[in-house]
């Protein structure tokens, strides 16, 4: 169906979108290449001599550079396992006929329309505080002695509060597509004599091929920025232990005002995400237009 | 700036540029604002000068750190998003110097505002090459709180004089009752040059430490440094709260009033709020001494000061100036104390509210304090000399990065995520890199 | 042809998934209950706040008198709904060139799209902020609405797309040969069968747009700031801050939350980023 005319007027009508889209993500990036080339503090006004890759030089060799890829990855790697795994869980478990849908539905779904800081704010005080939150209540009450968790198990926690917040978003997607599935090739299998798990393995799963890479693409698209939650809760500490790439950036050119590079910093942030993507897009390339 | 201009003439072409308001009688301020007990006061008793004035203030009302990166931002960058910020000693001879603030040396020609009254002291942090640019709502000092009750109960007699933190500690351990809820002591350890490193900056003066050399060689993998670091973790492993590593000056405070700890090394400007019995549970079994020394008594207890200062992007300079006024005049303090209490009455500015008979009853501290804050000297503040001025901070842009960094080494050395040794090494080069980046080093 | 469930199987489903599900609402609940208590309260032991202390309603007041809540309140409003429906109005076009009039590009412009969106934003919050500062559009809704639009555009055009190619092309094509134009085609036949899915893009737009923290906190001073900012001032204790934090956490997420819940069926049928065939 595709003629002449209706391609040019196509590409009339994506041209705002591709258009807003290029000078959103152009102009920062021009400025933020051209400023990482800049001896560039924003406490030390006056001239912004050229520095050529000093800033690269420097944010590289930064002593939290290496924990902060990691700790990004680590990050990003254990919030979607969690969130993939217990979403399936969850898909499948909400799918069963129960009493009371609508009300465990909602309950299970609330976490994903909190804001990060309140969700963190809440779980730093309210749960996790060692003295008067309620996990280190239930310690002290059971004769154990409470976990100060931001200081003991800082990755762990941060992974668990994330996780809490895009759980509901990954079941939401799964169970909406485990909703399609085909009931009666469920039923045939299991006339078939196919167990339970068999007909997860065989069945479900391959039909939910799809919602997971949705999943998984979604998310990391939000979590490779992780930053809210860091900056409430630990500050990206103790040590470097929650120091993302995101709050790396965040500390050079935010805390210390170094511009320059806070901007190289993001330069590289850039290329990698890039990279992640193009990963991203073979992957869901293949599984989205299957 | 070439950029500035191009984006400039762009908007005009555009047409995108807002109406600029006009300057009409009654002006909207902007005022930018930590959510710190005296200052939540401030908003509150704010109304009556909208009232007078016939101007309104929106108040912006952020945490300290991200107080400090809006406004270092805003400010930095000419952004012109407040009338009216509050900042503390160190900011304001930097930012001063760079010519970011309007000086306020006119205050002197007004009778009824007294500048001369407002200690020399802290005017002098306040200053730049001879400028005035902030005016304080309260200046501190750090000191120890110490509860009497639990003093007593224990057997201990509390110290007249200046105590050695190796005492410290005994008394300490004494004290430490963690079944009963009760901490032997409670210090930051929130990392941030402005949370744990204030307190630990001092520690590492008493053990006789300092931050550079005259030659601003960073001197933290120094055996002075690696002894008070030592200290501090031991002394908050064995006898500080869980969770140590991520409470700062507000935590502590809350558990201090509590009625979590027997001991807190920090600033006199929580005492009125500890000794509030509107506020606090340990009003009346709360009492002071100096805050420790060791191998020396210099820079022991820190300095800052909060104040307000008026960007120079401001356009309504002259309101905004007429705000600093009202709000750090004799007339504030008097309001607050006839309001709130005389015990809630900030501290450590003004020499006519220190001698002030209704708070000299209601706050008998407040002696202490004062006495307390004209014993530090920002200018001497190390056993060994050194090119800097600040006690826990040292004055140049460069530091806040430092310090954070060497903050968030030693909350995890506390947090027990690597020792000590390590959290300095690691220090001590990040230090040189920063110092080599900036200059310092050739 | 559906089997008939055993009451039995039922009650143990809904049990279990009842027991999962209130945990994972527990920390809601919690503030809820912490809203109406008292500081001194609001510390004690669980058991004791929830059965050995009474309600009241202090803390709302105390927060509403530290800043207006109404005030960011409705800019939130504003700027959730302005900058999901200026989204819209772009991603419609969009949307519809590259689910009908598709080429070989197509996909590498939809991934590129979305690769935007993987822009940190603490790396470019300096150049935005200049940028903002000489357009005058520091600390205004205006400047807010249209970053928050840039900023979930990918997403509303890759849901879009989504919705857009599950619909027949012949329909479409019918519509042509009554003599439809290309503008009565959009907007008469495509939107209104899109209207579900449109539905929920408007939605989850709102929600993500209404929970972004960094850009509405640093591109804002007192004017056009959102609720973000006013649980920004909660983030460091003063004293006994539970229950003040916990009403201003209220106060925040309830109008989403309450939104969320009455179009939870609408969220649920059209969340499928077109995993679904």
């Amino acid at each position: 169906m595709s003629t002449k005319a209706s391609r040019s007027a196509a590409r009339m009508m994506i041209s705002p979108a591709v258009l807003l889209l290029l000078g959103w993500m152009l102009i920062p990036l021009c400025m933020t290449v051209y400023f990482s080339f800049l001896r560039y503090n924003l406490l030390q006004p006056g001239t912004t001599p050229f520095a050529g890759w000093e800033n690269y030089y420097w944010f590289v060799t930064d002593p939290s550079f290496k924990a902060a890829i990691t700790n990004t990855l680590a990050m990003v790697g254990g919030i979607l396992c969690v969130t993939t795994i217990g979403g399936i869980g969850f898909a499948l478990l909400l799918d069963k006929p129960m009493f009371a849908t609508g009300l465990i539905r909602i309950m299970v779904i609330a976490p994903f329309f909190v804001m990060p800081t309140v969700s963190a704010l809440v779980w730093k005080n309210m749960f996790m505080n060692p003295v008067n939150g309620i996990f280190g209540n239930l310690a002290t009450s059971l004769g154990f002695q409470p976990i100060d968790f931001f200081g003991q198990y800082p990755l762990a926690s941060i992974i668990f509060i994330v996780s809490w917040m895009w759980l509901p978003f990954a079941t939401l997607i799964l169970l909406t597509a485990l909703q399609s599935l085909d009931q009666e090739q469920l039923e045939a299998a299991e006339m078939d004599g196919a167990g339970w798990g068999s007909r997860f393995w065989f069945i479900m799963l391959p039909h939910l091929a799809r919602a997971i890479t949705v999943v998984i693409l979604i998310q990391t698209i939000f979590l490779l920025s992780i930053f809210a939650e860091i900056l409430v809760t630990t500050n990206g500490g103790p040590g470097t232990a929650t120091t993302n790439l995101t709050y790396l950036i965040y500390v050079s050119s935010l805390l210390q005002f170094d511009v320059g590079m806070g901007s190289a910093g993001g330069v590289i942030a850039i290329i990698l995400a890039n990279i992640v993507a193009i990963f991203l897009m073979r992957m869901i390339g293949k599984n989205l237009d299957a | 700036m070439f950029i500035k201009r191009t984006l400039l003439s762009t908007a005009v072409s555009f047409g995108l540029v807002a109406g600029m308001t006009s300057a009409a009688m009654a002006e909207e301020i902007t005022i930018a604002t930590v959510n710190n007990a005296d200052m939540i006061v401030m908003q509150e008793l704010a109304p009556q000068w909208e009232q007078a004035t016939g101007n309104t203030i929106n108040w912006v009302v952020l945490e300290e750190n991200v107080l400090r990166q809006r406004t270092t931002q805003d400010i930095a960058t000419n952004g012109g998003s407040f009338d009216i910020m509050f900042i503390g000693a160190y900011e304001a001879p930097i930012w001063g110097a760079n010519g970011w603030l309007t000086p306020l040396d006119d205050f002197a020609d007004d009778p009824d505002y007294d500048l001369e009254d407002i200690f020399q002291l802290v005017r002098n942090g306040l200053s730049a090459d001879g400028k005035l640019y902030a005016v304080p709502l309260y200046s501190e000092t750090s000191f120890t709180f110490y509860r009497t009750d639990l003093f007593e109960a224990a057997g201990i007699e509390a110290p007249t004089g200046q105590p050695t933190y190796t005492e410290f500690a005994e008394m300490a351990a004494k004290l430490h009752d963690p079944d009963n809820s009760v901490y032997g002591t409670c210090q930051r350890g929130k990392a941030g040059w402005g949370e744990n490193m204030a307190f630990v900056g001092t520690l590492a003066n008493a053990f006789g430490a300092r931050w550079f050399d005259m030659e601003w060689n960073p001197q933290l993998d120094s055996p002075e440094w690696n002894a008070a670091i030592t200290y501090y973790v031991d002394l908050m492993t064995n006898y500080g709260p869980p969770g140590a590593s991520g409470n700062g000056h507000n935590e502590n405070r809350a558990l201090f009033k509590d009625g979590k700890c027997a001991t807190w090394v920090d600033a006199t400007s929580a005492a009125n709020d500890v000794r509030n019995p509107e506020t606090s549970s340990v009003a009346d079994v709360t009492d002071f001494f100096q805050a420790p020394k060791q191998e020396t008594d210099k820079g022991t207890g820190w300095f800052w000061s909060w104040a307000l200062a008026i960007p120079a992007s401001s356009q309504k300079a002259d309101t905004a100036k007429d705000f600093l006024k009202w709000a750090t005049s004799k007339e504030y303090f008097e309001m607050v104390g006839e309001t709130k209490g005389w015990v809630a009455v900030p501290s450590g500015t003004r020499a006519s509210v220190h001698e002030d008979p209704r708070l000299l009853k209601a706050a008998p501290f407040a002696e202490t304090i004062k006495n307390a804050i004209f014993s530090v000297d920002p200018a001497d503040p190390t056993r060994d000399p050194v090119p800097y001025t600040g006690v826990q901070f040292v004055a140049i842009p460069e530091f806040q990065g430092i310090g954070n960094y060497v903050g968030q080494q030693v909350a995890a050395a506390l947090a027990g995520q690597q020792s000590v040794e390590q959290a300095l090494a690691n220090s001590q080069q990040f230090a040189v890199r920063e110092m080599t980046k900036a200059g310092y080093i050739k | 042809m559906a089997r008939a469930i055993s009451t039995k199987a039922k009650v143990t489903n809904t049990a279990i998934a009842g027991t999962l599900g209130f945990l994972m609402f527990i920390p809601i609940l919690w503030i809820l209950i912490l809203a109406f208590k008292t500081e001194e309260d609001a510390i004690r032991a669980p058991l004791e706040i929830l059965f050995g202390s009474g309600w009241t309603t202090d803390s709302f007041g105390t927060v509403q008198a530290r800043s207006d809540y109404f005030k960011h309140f409705s800019n939130s409003v504003i700027i959730s709904v302005g900058s999901t429906f200026l989204g819209l109005l772009i991603a419609i076009p969009a949307a519809w060139s590259m689910a009908f009039v598709p080429s070989k590009h197509t996909k590498n412009v939809l991934m590129w799209m979305l690769s935007t969106k993987m822009l940190p934003p603490v790396g470019v919050l300096v150049p935005i902020y200049l940028v903002f500062r000489d357009f005058n559009l520091l600390d205004t809704r205006l400047g807010l609405t249209i970053v928050l639009m840039l900023i979930n555009l990918p997403i509303i055009i890759w849901m879009l797309y989504t919705y857009f190619k599950e619909i027949p092309g012949e329909i479409l094509e019918a519509a042509r040969m009554d003599g439809a134009s290309l503008r009565d085609e959009v907007i008469y036949v495509l939107t209104p069968m899109a209207i579900p899915g449109m539905a929920s893009t408007v939605l989850l737009n709102i929600i993500l747009a209404w929970n972004e923290a960094f850009w509405t906190i640093n591109l804002t001073a007192a004017n056009a700031a959102p609720l973000t900012a006013f649980i920004a001032s909660y983030s460091s204790p003063e004293g006994l801050f539970y229950a003040k934090l916990s009403a201003a956490s209220i106060m925040a997420i309830a109008p989403i939350l309450i939104m969320g819940w009455f179009s939870l069926k609408q969220l649920v049928r059209g969340l499928t980023f077109g995993a679904v065939k």
